[in-house]
């Protein structure tokens, strides 16, 4: 197919990116705003910009989305962006009236040194915002890091910017679930709600990008974590924080500015990671497991131990987020699988936090196996490497986003889509991938793909009825 | 009534009995708005992404070139080196101290490797402000490797998608001469402003070529460099989305004495005029008769599958909101061969004769509007009770949460809309999203007066 120029010959590369593994800043900060509620995320820059993270997250989600822009001219990057951020904050909320502005920046207003701190200042001194509405914002240029970056700093701007140091204490956990989708983000806080904590949790997309049908076009959907809600996580008992890459800067932020004892672990992906996960909120706030839970895990269990056969051994190349990767591994791992090729084109650790390097939190997750595993991240990690490395030697099964699909087409490769984006299939924003059910249901993929492997190419006498 | 921010006021307009109206158009958004438009950068990347023999490469950070990744679905017969995305990926240290040399060593890894037979480099925002400076580049690589290597100047924030479309002309009209003419015929045209999807292009190549036309080069579906190269060969050039190629078509009028025409391919009467203009064009009887055969035999298959959609589709009401107004011309009156009115008609960066003509064609009562946006889409659908909504992947959302039909006409869209038998897949679509069960059970349309009584 499309992908028949790639090489087996890996030459290395200092100046190129082929077929990214990732896209930049901006689209992850404008995820992150849409889990506040009443909030329009802004993006202060060209109209591409806006236009373009509009329509993947769109693509992604099948679900319209709000943002207004700065619409720079050649004037503007000229002169600087502040005449159109002030314009756009009056046009904001005189028509559109959300209780949140959410601005990110772009690598132009970046670079024309638009000084966004002074511009909301001075749009609130200009009596711009109107009383008990807010103006938030965080410097996404799209030269650095990458979508993972964008959506960190976003979450530690609600924590700097709307959450209250000052606010009453409360028996609250403040979680930060990290870049999830709203199926995980809605799970989540049903197990805290069964093993009964009390959660104040951000970004919260559920009910904002997997909204029901109703016939009527809500220009705010009814979800998204309210802004008094972020200001009370202040005087919350303790924050936990899941995915390193995602949520450690908003984790120890919160710490730093309202004294919130935090947290940071992996997403919980797989059983080792839920359990972790279950276990800190237990401890944090002294609550008991209920047997739903357990018994939720003893059924993952049970569907491990029932098909491990089918399993062992299959070597996997897997792709996207630092955060899923890494609890991906852990999970494959426990499986039997071999991670053989893990790719990212996020750079880590994540600049102004103590997260780890990516390839020592694989290892971690590794736990001492596969030692040959190719590990590469951040700058020429890209798909193009990867698919060379599977033309080397081939792998029984690939996990990534959609743009994976033309690797697997090619090499005829079982494919399990997951990450982001996923333009071509639904179910990931609707069925969770998190908690022991999410677990469930990714094995259930997995197992798929590898056993219809199986039965597309059985010879007719060794094509089986039970497996 | 939609709430339409103030400065907005003269953008969006209904049509009544006045003699003449005035709409402003060609407008900057009113910064904070949610418009759907993009930018300079996406009006280039869409016109040249589908010359499938050349290198593309986006000088500028991943987000330019990841967005505009295979966003086209335009294929090719050949080559797919178009639909892999490359780009230099500025790093913080690239726009301190420049990315030139970053773009030279990797036009040089790229053309090694793929040995393409040009190269299009396009401009980003960021490039407009450091300062890099790209035509130098590329004159450098290009006489160290022997092709065309083409800068496209095409920073986001210059302007509008319109811009972006003549910045990608400009590097075009570089290509363009630079070829040998030779056996070109006579009676030979170039394909302007097709861009392939869903193989459009070939429909269209195969109806010229039974008339007994040769397709010198089509720009840009299924594009080669080799062709473009020769294209000033071509004794007429017939253009199509006439907003991004007209200033290509007027540039080689100027420069080659080629004529130009007009053409659109959606719907019937424009598809038929469209061959049949041609074929005057070359005063040729054999050909002429070539068409007639052609049409006509077209004709005869499609018409009795059209009478049948439009059984059900009789008097439905459709809404409209492109990129380019030419577009909407054409499905205004593909919409009233199938029985349905059109209520509400837009797009992004129609300008005043555009605007004039909708309205011309268009019912009493008929929103026109420029530069629109999600509220007012959503209120102007509700208002005039739409049963289908045409337009692009930003709109399809907010058509699907109101209950309404949907017919994607842009990048997304899969099967052929253009030719004849477009017009029966574009028939088909529509029918099948309007007459969709799932809208019985959306509770606006419950609730409405205009209930269809559930079967």
């Amino acid at each position: 197919m499309l992908l028949r120029h790639t090489t087996d010959q890996v030459l290395e590369r200092t100046a190129l990116t082929v077929n990214p593994a990732k896209t930049c800043q901006p689209i992850g900060a404008m995820y992150a705003a849409l889990g506040i509620h009443n909030c329009l995320p802004h993006s202060h820059g060209s109209q591409g910009c806006c236009s373009y993270h509009r329509s993947t997250l769109t693509r992604h989600y099948k679900e319209p989305v709000m943002a207004a822009t700065s619409s720079f001219t050649e004037g503007t990057s000229v002169f600087g962006g502040q005449a159109n951020m002030l314009t756009a904050i009056q046009t904001i909320f005189g028509v559109y009236n959300p209780d949140v502005v959410a601005v990110h920046t772009t690598c132009l207003s970046e670079t024309i040194g638009d000084d966004m701190v002074q511009i909301v200042a001075k749009a609130v001194g200009e009596g711009k915002v109107p009383e008990g509405k807010r103006v938030i914002h965080c410097s996404t240029p799209s030269y650095q890091g990458s979508h993972v970056t964008g959506f960190a700093s976003m979450v530690k701007a609600m924590a700097t910017q709307l959450a209250d140091p000052n606010a009453e204490k409360n028996s609250k956990v403040t979680l930060i679930p990290g870049w999830v989708e709203p199926s995980d983000m809605r799970e989540l806080k049903s197990l805290a709600a069964t093993m009964g904590v009390e959660i104040i949790m951000y970004p919260d997309t559920s009910d904002v990008l997997d909204a029901p049908h109703t016939g009527k076009h809500e220009f705010y959907p009814r979800g998204g974590t309210k802004m008094e809600d972020i200001a009370a996580s202040g005087g919350s008992i303790g924050c936990i924080g899941l995915g390193l890459s995602g949520s450690s800067a908003a984790v120890e932020a919160l710490e730093a500015k309202c004294k919130v004892p935090g947290q940071l672990m992996e997403l919980p992906i797989g059983l080792q990671a839920t359990d972790r996960f279950i276990d800190a909120l237990r401890t944090m706030a002294g609550v008991e497991v209920p047997d739903s839970i357990t018994d939720d895990r003893g059924r993952l269990l049970d569907m491990i131990s029932d098909m491990h056969q089918y399993l062992a051994g299959k070597r996997v190349a897997i792709f996207g987020d630092p955060d899923q990767l890494v609890s991906m591994t852990e999970f494959l791992n426990l499986l039997d699988m071999q991670p053989v090729y893990i790719v990212t084109g996020t750079p880590t650790p994540v600049t102004g936090t103590q997260t780890p390097q990516f390839d020592v939190r694989i290892r971690k997750a590794l736990g001492g196996n596969l030692p040959d595993a190719k590990i590469r991240s951040g700058a020429q990690a890209d798909m193009y490497l990867l698919h060379q490395w599977i033309k080397q030697q081939k792998v029984d099964v690939l996990i990534g986003n959609t743009y994976g699909k033309y690797i697997a087409r090619d090499e005829d490769i079982p494919f399990v889509r997951y990450g982001f984006p996923i333009l071509d299939r639904v179910g990931h924003s609707y069925f969770p991938s998190v908690g022991y059910k999410g677990a469930m249901r990714l094995l259930e993929k997995i197992l798929g793909v590898i056993m219809d492997r199986q039965d597309r190419d059985a010879l007719e006498e060794k094509f089986e009825l039970v497996m | 009534m939609a709430d339409i921010l103030r400065e907005r006021e003269r953008q969006v307009f209904r049509k009544g009995q006045e003699a003449s109206f005035q709409i402003d158009c060609e407008k900057q958004s009113v910064a904070g708005s949610v418009s759907q438009r993009a930018c300079v950068f996406c009006g280039s990347r869409v016109v040249l992404y589908p010359i499938a023999d050349a290198l593309h490469i986006v000088h500028g950070p991943i987000g330019c070139a990841s967005y505009t990744w295979d966003i086209r679905g335009s294929l090719s017969s050949g080559p797919e080196l178009h639909r892999l995305s490359f780009s230099t990926d500025l790093q913080e240290l690239d726009v301190v101290h420049g990315g030139e040399k970053k773009l030279h060593a990797a036009l040089c890894e790229l053309i090694e490797e793929h040995k393409p037979k040009a190269a299009f480099v396009y401009a980003t925002c960021i490039v407009g402000v450091i300062g890099d400076d790209m035509e130098a580049v590329c004159k450098s690589v290009s006489k160290e490797k022997g092709i065309p290597v083409l800068a496209v100047h095409s920073e986001g924030f210059k302007g509008t998608k319109k811009d972006g479309y003549r910045a990608a002309c400009d590097a075009l009209l570089q290509l363009v001469g630079t070829g040998s003419t030779e056996g070109v015929s006579a009676k030979s045209i170039n394909i302007l402003g097709d861009f392939n999807l869903a193989g459009e292009t070939w429909m269209i190549r195969d109806y010229y070529k039974r008339m007994g036309v040769e397709v010198v080069s089509c720009i840009t579906g299924d594009g080669r460099i080799d062709d473009i190269r020769r294209a000033h060969g071509a004794a007429l050039n017939v253009v199509q989305c006439s907003g991004s190629m007209t200033y290509l078509a007027k540039s080689m009028k100027e420069k080659y004495g080629i004529p130009f025409m007009r053409v659109s391919y959606f719907g019937v009467e424009d598809m038929s005029k469209s061959l049949y203009d041609v074929a005057k064009h070359f005063k040729d009887k054999e050909m002429l008769k070539l068409t007639q055969n052609m049409v006509r035999e077209e004709l005869q298959r499609i018409m009795p599958l059209l009478a049948e959609y439009k059984k059900d589709l009789q008097g439905k009401r459709a809404a409209i909101y492109v990129g380019g107004a030419f577009k909407a011309f054409s499905l205004v009156t593909a919409l009233r061969h199938l029985g349905m009115t059109t209520v509400m008609v837009g797009s992004q960066t129609g300008n005043k004769d555009d605007y004039e003509q909708l309205r011309q064609i268009c019912d009493e009562g008929t929103i026109i509007a420029d530069d629109s946006n999600p509220l007012e889409l959503s209120s102007f659908l509700e208002e005039k009770d739409v049963d289908v909504f045409i337009g692009g992947v930003k709109e399809r959302p907010i058509a699907y949460k109101l209950g309404i039909g949907f017919c994607d006409h842009n990048h997304e869209r899969k099967e052929a809309l253009a030719g004849f038998e477009g017009m029966v897949n574009f028939a088909r679509e529509v029918h099948g999203s309007v007459m969709s069960p799932v809208w019985r059970l959306t509770p606006r349309k419950r609730a409405s007066s205009t209930l269809e009584v559930l079967k």
